[in-house]
């Protein structure tokens, strides 16, 4: 084949031998039909697969353009008989990112502690492989049932403090309790991408660090984690991804009132004490299945929350690139 | 890992050492114990349900819906509880809308991986991978919001006709939430999580491999599929696992676009079967949220919880048991998933 032009062996015998695999001698040409067939069939699918996307985004952004005012932007939902009355999506907005930063709060400390313990220590094996399936499990979980276990959990008179109290009876539903249960959404990814990250570290590195003196936990601190900063991100805004996408924990849990309630006098802590609305759960409602049934508020709240998703995707892409791009050699 | 032996024997780094050790290990413990607390406090809260129906719950027979309207209000009027479900209705739905969704997203996925890792053009390739990172990051209510407002209506205008809506109104309505509409968005879901984690199976098949076998002659569309498709099949496993239990689990979107009853779609019904409405278990769950004031009917949505968590962990399981024996062989693979 046309390996042959290539000294055996060279070195990055790889990449530079793909341009001359793809030449005319070994095109398709000479293929049986029913190989034939099968690239067509990859190749309408691949581009299918691209056409939706188009789609979709096309498709959002037009109805956005069409729907989306500014005053939308910083007005709260009101009571009202037409969709001009209604009010905006602000709250909504602000409720997103409370619980994007609550939930990646502690997934993102808790799921790096989890990594380096996976990579770094992982003994006695028995804990870890537990560990490793948990983390699998938690990747499964459909998240009406996490929603579930949070309604079990926050309505625990223990936990009475992070929501609202009436005569004994704890309410349950607050961001305290979203941010909690959606931080399991975004603890796997952070997890996984954090420990990709740690094991594409070679041991030499480590070795250096012993060499000069440090010690573990300081190899890991100033070593290791620096060093896999790109990939602490990327899992960070994965995370954060899953969580304003996610909607059925904030419908369960965080009482899905269009405004912010707040609970108590203590600025931020009543406010993270009291229910909410995030984009998801707005969107939800105002979907013609949903309670409110407003179509045009539902594209505008889409279009800016598509934005949003598109924002952390170039993020993601960005950071990745960069943690590819750090060899060690 | 490494030789604790050669780091200084020093007493406070050593106990430094030691306590970060320790407090990592108690951090991963605490996960996993949330973890365990929340298969128990599930399972315990679910209980009841089962205890009053026995295996009768996965079977058919009766109206689910009306049998959960019982259970509300016997809770909601403090009468004596009811418990009465026959599930099956709900999880048949659940079963068609995932094994339909995940069987055609599988074919789809492996030949949009295999030619997005070996076939495609450079330049698709680099619009390939945004695309499908960006199709597996839009949140499920869009993707059902896209089926109420355009494909629900499409479906129930054009693909219905008046005379097969007529056929079935004395049992069922038929406008548009639909099987149809659950499926195929449902695989527009999925597809791009299975095309990530196959693609990087995939990639990590040794070039050598494939050389061996285009040296010997086979062209590059049969060494592909017999070669690398073979090597990546526990990263094939590892992704329809993932994609299956997102699309168990899947509540928001179905709950837009499947229709809101309790109706087990009958393929005997021909075509018809595909516009037929259905529920499953997890949009049950959502649709009743509100009701989770009455004891008995939080025991049995609950139970439905039970039902979905317990198959999730099923899945992983199989998908590691089948995995065991491959490792063996395909360690490459393996390492994607």
């Amino acid at each position: 084949m046309s390996a042959t032009t290539l000294p055996p062996g060279a070195p990055g015998a790889g990449p530079p031998m793909r341009p001359t695999r793809v030449s005319a001698a070994d095109s398709s040409a000479s293929w049986r039909l029913t190989d034939r067939l099968g690239l067509a069939f990859a190749w309408l699918l691949g581009l299918l697969f691209c056409a939706i996307a188009v789609a979709i985004v096309a498709f959002f952004a037009v109805q956005g353009i069409r729907y989306l005012r500014p005053d939308l932007l910083w007005t709260n939902p009101r009571v009202g008989y037409t969709q001009g009355e209604t009010g905006g999506f602000l709250d909504p907005m602000i409720g997103t990112f409370l619980v994007a930063g609550i939930a990646i709060g502690i997934a993102g400390p808790v799921g790096v502690g989890v990594a380096v313990w996976l990579s770094e220590y992982g003994r006695p094996a028995g804990l870890a492989r537990v560990v490793e399936s948990t983390v699998e499990m938690l990747a499964g979980a459909p998240s009406v049932a996490l929603a579930l276990f949070g309604i079990l959990l926050f309505e625990a008179p223990a936990l009475g403090f992070l929501s609202e109290t009436n005569n004994g009876v704890v309410f349950g539903k607050s961001f305290f309790a979203a941010g909690a249960i959606l931080s399991l959404v975004a603890l796997p990814l952070v997890v996984s991408t954090v420990r990709e990250g740690l094991q594409a570290i070679p041991n030499h590195v480590r070795e250096a660090s012993y060499a000069v003196g440090k010690t573990k936990s300081a190899t890991i601190r100033r070593v290791l984690l620096p060093a896999a900063r790109p990939s602490v991100t990327t899992g960070n805004m994965l995370g954060i991804g899953h969580v304003i996408g996610d909607t059925a924990i904030i419908v369960l849990l965080l009482g899905d009132t269009q405004t912010i309630q707040g609970v108590g006098h203590v600025p931020l802590l009543g406010v993270l004490r009291g229910t909410g609305s995030t984009l998801t759960s707005y969107i939800f409602d105002n979907a013609p299945t949903g309670d409110l049934n407003q179509p045009n508020k539902a594209y505008a709240a889409t279009f800016v929350l598509l934005a949003i998703v598109l924002a952390l995707n170039v993020i993601v892409d960005v950071f990745g690139r960069r943690a590819k791009e750090l060899r060690w050699s | 890992m490494m030789d604790e032996e050669l780091l200084p024997a020093e007493e406070r780094g050593l106990s430094q050492d030691q306590r970060a050790e320790l407090g990592l290990g108690a951090l991963v413990c605490g996960v996993v114990l949330v973890l365990l607390a929340m298969l128990v406090f599930i399972l315990a809260e679910a209980w009841p349900s089962f205890a009053h129906n026995g295996l009768s719950w996965f079977g058919p027979g009766g109206n689910a819906d009306t049998q959960i309207q019982a259970i509300f209000t016997s809770g909601d009027l403090q009468q004596a509880p009811q418990y009465l479900i026959h599930a099956w209705p709900l999880i048949w739905s659940t079963i068609l809308t995932t094994v339909g969704a995940v069987a055609i997203s599988f074919v789809c996925s492996l030949f949009v991986s295999v030619f997005m890792v070996e076939f495609a053009p450079g330049w698709l390739k680099r619009i390939l991978e945004p695309v499908v990172r960006l199709l597996a990051s839009v949140p499920s209510v869009i993707y059902g919001l896209i089926g109420v407002l355009v494909l629900v209506p499409f479906i129930g205008n054009h693909l219905i006709t008046q005379s097969e809506k007529a056929s079935v109104t004395p049992v069922i309505p038929l406008s548009g939430y639909s099987l149809l509409a659950a499926v195929v968005i449902l695989t527009v879901m999925i597809s791009p999580i299975m095309i990530a984690i196959f693609a990087e199976g995939l990639r990590s098949v040794p070039r050598g491999w494939l050389e061996g076998s285009l040296a010997l002659g086979v062209n590059r569309w049969r060494t592909f599929w017999k070669i690398a498709v073979r090597t990546a099949r526990p990263a094939l496993i590892a992704g329809t696992i993932l994609a299956t239990a997102r699309a168990l689990g899947e509540s928001v979107m179905l709950s837009m676009v499947s229709g809101s009853v309790a109706f087990a779609p009958t393929p005997a019904d021909g075509l018809i079967f595909l516009f037929e409405p259905s529920r499953g278990l997890a949009p049950t769950i959502l649709h009743n949220t509100d009701e989770l004031t009455s004891p008995p009917m939080k025991h049995t949505l609950f139970a439905f919880a039970a039902v979905l968590l317990f198959s999730a962990a099923m899945l992983s399981l199989i998908g590691w048991a089948t995995k065991q024996p491959m490792k063996r062989y395909f360690n490459v693979g393996g390492a994607a998933a």
